[in-house]
């Protein structure tokens, strides 16, 4: 019975344990990737993450790469005199000793031209590029579409 | 001499009188011009995934709570729906009063996409509208916001939308009673709502 439910509860918390893996490179952490599910391929989807700079160089968010999506790009969506609009962005700021947050109404990855739909419980890996610190693939989780992040123990927000 | 003060008398009276009648006339009738400046009946005529027309006269007697956006949009229509769906959940029965619309300014791509799939995806209570492009124009001059479609190449089809994210509140008599402005947490419109019910 104890076995079981240490299995169970195992197998409960994997999901949410994959978004709350943490990968370093360098200076950089990168912790709570995740994605939300898609209705079909043939809209976008979209990715978030953290990224935290505990050194004393700044470095910077250049590319995403990901065999789950043909054009993965980097956006942000900028809301001014009450228009929301989402411009393209070369680059994502990771200042020395500060953290740099892909999350919802801000910057964001976007995948377009999905391989396939994004299933709720799915993972797949994104690499990221670092101006500095150059490449990192961290697993993301495909939480529900109705989800406003990873229920990490430690997550920041 | 008497009667001269009583007729001074009299006269203040008398002016006090038209001025306060004056100020009481006045007063409200500024009030009312004023609310008649910021009320407005927001008007809507466009399709459903049915291809059934919908009005916004058919909702009279109900609160709407209208988003316009667009399906590919990955960050921002979404972030909006799912607040909108906690909101008609933390509802509950009182769910049956207010009836959310999630109005396609990409009407032609999103009708090929599949309108109902990705509304109901959020929340099944969510009713989503793409009319032809003039109806859409028509739709958001009345809701007075801004659509418009961006060329970009390193996008999806070549284009993207930009919008007034915005969540607009209409009431059961069908005028506008307030906007929910990007970002705002479900619970802050729940209770708005409820305050309402």
């Amino acid at each position: 019975m104890k076995h079981f439910l240490f299995a169970a509860a195992l197998i409960l918390s994997a999901p949410a344990a994959m978004a709350c893996e943490t990968v370093t490179i360098g200076d950089l952490t990168v912790e709570h990737a995740w994605s939300k599910a898609t209705i079909g391929a043939g809209r976008p989807g979209v990715f978030y993450v953290e990224i935290t700079n505990t050194g004393s160089t700044d470095d910077a968010l250049v590319g995403i790469a990901t065999p789950a999506a043909g054009m993965p790009m980097l956006h942000e969506t900028v809301v001014q005199d009450g228009i929301a609009s989402m411009p393209h962005a070369m680059s994502i700021p990771v200042p020395a000793g500060q953290r740099a947050q892909l999350s919802p109404g801000g910057y964001h990855g976007m995948l377009m031209g999905l391989t396939t739909a994004l299933k709720e419980g799915d993972s797949f890996p994104v690499t990221l590029t670092f101006e500095k610190a150059g490449e990192v693939t961290v697993n993301v989780d495909v939480l529900s579409m109705r989800a406003e992040g990873p229920d990490c123990a430690d997550a920041g927000q | 001499m008497r009667l001269r003060s009583l007729q001074i008398i009299l006269w203040v009276a008398a002016t006090a009188a038209v001025l306060a009648f004056a100020a009481v006339r006045w007063w409200p009738a500024a009030d009312d011009s004023q609310a008649a400046a910021s009320a407005f009946t927001p008007t809507f005529a466009l399709a459903d995934s049915e291809g059934r027309v919908r009005t916004t006269d058919e909702f009279r007697g109900k609160f709407l709570l209208v988003f316009f956006g667009f399906t590919s949009c990955p960050d921002v229509c979404p972030t909006t729906l799912s607040e909108v769906a906690q909101v008609m959940d933390d509802l509950g029965s009182d769910a049956g009063s207010v009836q959310p619309v999630f109005i396609s300014i990409d009407p032609e791509r999103d009708r090929r996409l599949g309108l109902a799939d990705y509304t109901k995806a959020f929340h099944p209570a969510i009713l989503g509208l793409a009319g032809s492009e003039a109806e859409t124009q028509a739709a958001a001059a009345s809701f007075k916001i801004f659509y418009e479609r961006e060329a970009d190449t390193a996008s999806p089809d070549g284009y993207t939308m930009a919008h007034s994210p915005g969540l607009y509140l209409i009431g059961p008599d069908g005028m506008w009673l307030r906007q929910f402005t990007y970002g705002t947490p479900a619970a802050e419109i729940f209770s708005d709502l409820q305050s309402r019910l």
